[in-house]
């Protein structure tokens, strides 16, 4: 199903979201702020017009340094499912030392998008499925940039910048947008810039049709 | 998945490393000790083992010199915090994502 | 569920349930909050001493050291002539249980957010309802929510049904998969709340130039008092509080039309009906599992079965009357329980059955116990239950004695 039509805002639909329910898994560890990405591209599908946008973390205790999983639902309508994500149509890791986990590609759709943070070319990563491949070295953007808080490299909005770039589901505005609504005045610059460069040095490696 | 088969029918386990996994992958950072500062191991002697009382996760051993069991030290940082001696220092562990 | 009414969405805001619960609180100018901090209720205290610390709640914020104390300074808040309310989980709503029968038996107002958490042995932190089932013979209303919407909405009607009827309103929904999770909520502006949610009225004021004594030994039979008028014995106190749970039905009918009518999301239906019209196959849940249920359906209504799905929105008073009109035409009831009455079946299912005796319907009943501890209860394991429990039907099998498990054992 093409999502057409004006939607809340009042302008022309901008997005690549061609299915009536859209899901994205987020992995990372305590501290890199998935969750708190999960709820930015949320935000910024439902300020696209999206009236069933969901976020949610992965349920139970989460620590600081272990890994974590987070989940973003975008449907025209809203969202009544409430488990766990299964076929996720996007996996993005924020850190690619999870890579070697089980379970971090698992289920994701074939000709899904699969984003990591990474130096590496896409087809260097070693993974391989029915799925394209994104990588940005967001660390280098974050460090570049001074983005770290409490020590810890923060690449969950930096990542964002490739999450768009490859998958197109939200546009770069909205997500301007959530951000400015989200975060304290003072830290909206530092994190539109990091979206922005790593937006530009997203490497894309699409499954052959 | 299938069903344990421990023929519990409560909750138990027994004290085990690892019960959480190799939680050494956690550490964004991992305590460097310089023995010529460390009290077992300039004086040769059992003494100190501040940072082996103190290790939440008794990763650190009690002998000369201490060993850190780096497969599940987390990087607290806190025996470094409560070395008298100040013989611990915390190193930034390289993330395998920067190029 | 979708405000129509609003053609904007300058007063959507994403949140999770326990922001949801805390902004309803707010909303509801509760005057008095006692919490004290349980995963996964927490993130609601956090929000509510935020919103009096900064001014934007004109309320006393008490902490305590116990959730016993916490509902124990509800309780007197309450008796004293404030509105109060309060939030908890699991264990703290156990730990609750005494005074749950103080603020029920006193037929005091309060409000209380249950976020639904399993109960140890062993430690869990998950889901499921068992929290707030255990607690069902304390003669509070509980009302289950689907959604975020449903939560920051209920706190409100709560409010006025517990004021309308003197009888203490248990708002649940359940942890992590509501009270974690973002969702789009429409916030009604205070000035509308304000219009449907009149002044609380007390029953009971305390005040040193009137005394009175409240919750006095009261023994078997009526009393005459000091003015020599003859009092209710406790018996006759109990009667009066159940009769009032029984009447309370209309009230939450009523107050969830007028709620409609302001803000255009009506609440007059004790249950949740989807599909139910044509439906001989019926699902019924409560809580979040009740919108998964409406997915599980869907993929049954694509292979042919007509299914519906029957959502209780209301699990004391139970809906029974309502119950039984929707359950009318089905062959098959399918429940769902998100707990156990152990050596027995699930609460859910004792109640339909308890609906149905007597009546003209003579579906077939099959009861799965699920998501105990936060397991995880997909739409497709649902619909597959249905499944085994029509082929079980088609096999001969008469009504099942004992509820199946959907878990590895």
């Amino acid at each position: 199903m093409e999502i057409t039509g004006a939607n809340a805002m009042g302008t022309n639909p901008s997005t690549n979201i061609n299915k009536s329910l859209y899901e994205i898994r987020w992995h990372g560890r305590g501290g890199q702020g998935a969750i708190t990405a999960a709820k930015i591209v949320a935000q910024a599908a439902f300020l696209e017009g999206y009236r069933g946008v969901t976020a949610a973390p992965s349920f139970g205790a989460e620590r600081r340094g272990a890994p974590v999983s987070a989940s973003t639902r975008i449907s025209q309508e809203p969202v009544m499912v409430m488990s766990q994500v299964e076929n996720p149509d996007v996996v993005v890791v924020l850190d690619q030392t999870l890579l070697k986990r089980d379970g971090v590609t698992s289920g994701l759709s074939t000709g899904g998008w699969l984003i990591v943070n990474s130096g590496v070319d896409p087809k260097e990563l070693g993974v391989e499925g029915r799925f394209n491949i994104a990588t940005a070295d967001a660390t280098r953007v974050c460090q570049e940039l001074g983005l770290i808080v409490s020590g810890l490299i923060v690449v969950n909005t930096a990542i964002l910048g490739a999450f768009i770039r490859a998958t197109k589901a939200v546009s770069m505005p909205s997500v301007e947008k959530a951000i400015k609504g989200r975060f304290p005045k003072e830290a909206v610059e530092i994190n539109l810039a990091a979206i922005a460069r790593t937006y530009e040095m997203t490497k894309l490696e699409e499954l052959r049709k | 998945m299938q069903t344990r088969g421990c023929g519990h029918i409560c909750g138990e386990s027994s004290p085990g490393i690892g019960e959480a996994g190799k939680t050494g992958e956690w550490r964004d950072s991992y305590p460097l000790i310089d023995l010529r500062k460390c009290t077992p191991a300039k004086q040769n002697k059992p003494a100190c083992f501040q940072c082996w009382l103190y290790c939440p996760d008794a990763v650190i051993s009690k002998t000369i010199p201490v060993q850190v069991n780096l497969e599940y030290c987390k990087g607290c940082g806190i025996c470094a915090e409560v070395c008298p001696v100040h013989a611990i220092t915390m190193v930034a562990e390289e993330t395998s994502c920067s190029s | 569920m979708i405000d129509k009414k609003s053609g904007s969405n300058s007063d959507i805001q994403i949140l999770d349930g326990n922001r949801a619960a805390a902004i309803g609180a707010k909303l509801s100018r509760v005057q008095v909050i006692a919490a004290y901090p349980i995963t996964p209720q927490t993130p609601v205290t956090e929000a509510l001493s935020e919103f009096v610390e900064r001014g934007e709640l004109d309320a006393q914020y008490i902490a305590v050291e116990s959730e016993h104390s916490a509902l124990a300074v509800c309780t007197s808040a309450s008796i004293a002539g404030a509105r109060a309310f309060t939030a908890t989980s699991s264990h703290g709503l156990a730990y609750m249980h005494e005074m749950l029968h103080w603020a029920a038996g006193t037929r005091l107002p309060l409000v209380l957010a249950c976020v639904n958490r399993a109960i140890g042995a062993p430690w869990n932190v998950l889901n499921d309802q068992q929290d707030s089932i255990s607690q069902r013979d304390t003669g509070w209303i509980q009302i289950y929510a689907r959604n975020n919407q449903e939560i920051l909405d209920s706190v409100i009607q709560a409010y006025k049904i517990a004021e309308t009827v003197y009888v203490p309103v248990m708002i649940c929904y359940d942890g992590y998969i509501l009270s974690h999770t973002e969702m789009p909520v429409a916030i009604p502006l205070q000035q509308d709340v304000d219009r449907f949610l009149p002044q609380y009225r007390p029953h009971t004021i305390l005040d040193s130039s009137n005394p009175k004594n409240y919750n006095l030994v009261t023994l078997a039979n009526p009393r005459i008092n000091a003015e020599g008028v003859l009092c209710h014995g406790y018996m006759e106190l109990r009667y009066l509080l159940q009769e009032a749970l029984q009447n309370s039905r209309e009230t939450i009918r009523k107050v969830g039309q007028e709620f409609g009518e302001l803000f255009g999301r009506s609440y007059t239906d004790l249950l949740w009906k989807e599909k139910m019209e044509d439906a001989d196959i019926v699902i019924v849940a409560m809580g979040s599992l009740a919108m998964e249920a409406i997915v599980a359906s869907k993929m049954l209504r694509e292979e042919g079965y007509k299914t519906g799905v029957l959502g209780l929105r209301l699990f004391r008073p139970f809906p029974k009357a309502d119950v039984l009109k929707a359950l009318s035409k089905s062959r098959l009831v399918v429940i769902f329980d998100k707990n156990i009455s152990y050596g027995s079946e699930g609460a859910v299912c004792s109640e339909i059955k308890a609906a149905l005796y007597g009546s003209q319907v003579n579906a077939a009943i099959r009861n799965f116990i699920v998501g105990l501890g936060g397991r995880d209860v997909t739409a497709r394991e649902m619909a597959d239950a249905v499944k085994k429990s029509i082929a079980s039907l088609t096999e001969g099998v008469p009504n099942k004695g004992y509820p199946e498990w959907i878990c590895h054992i």
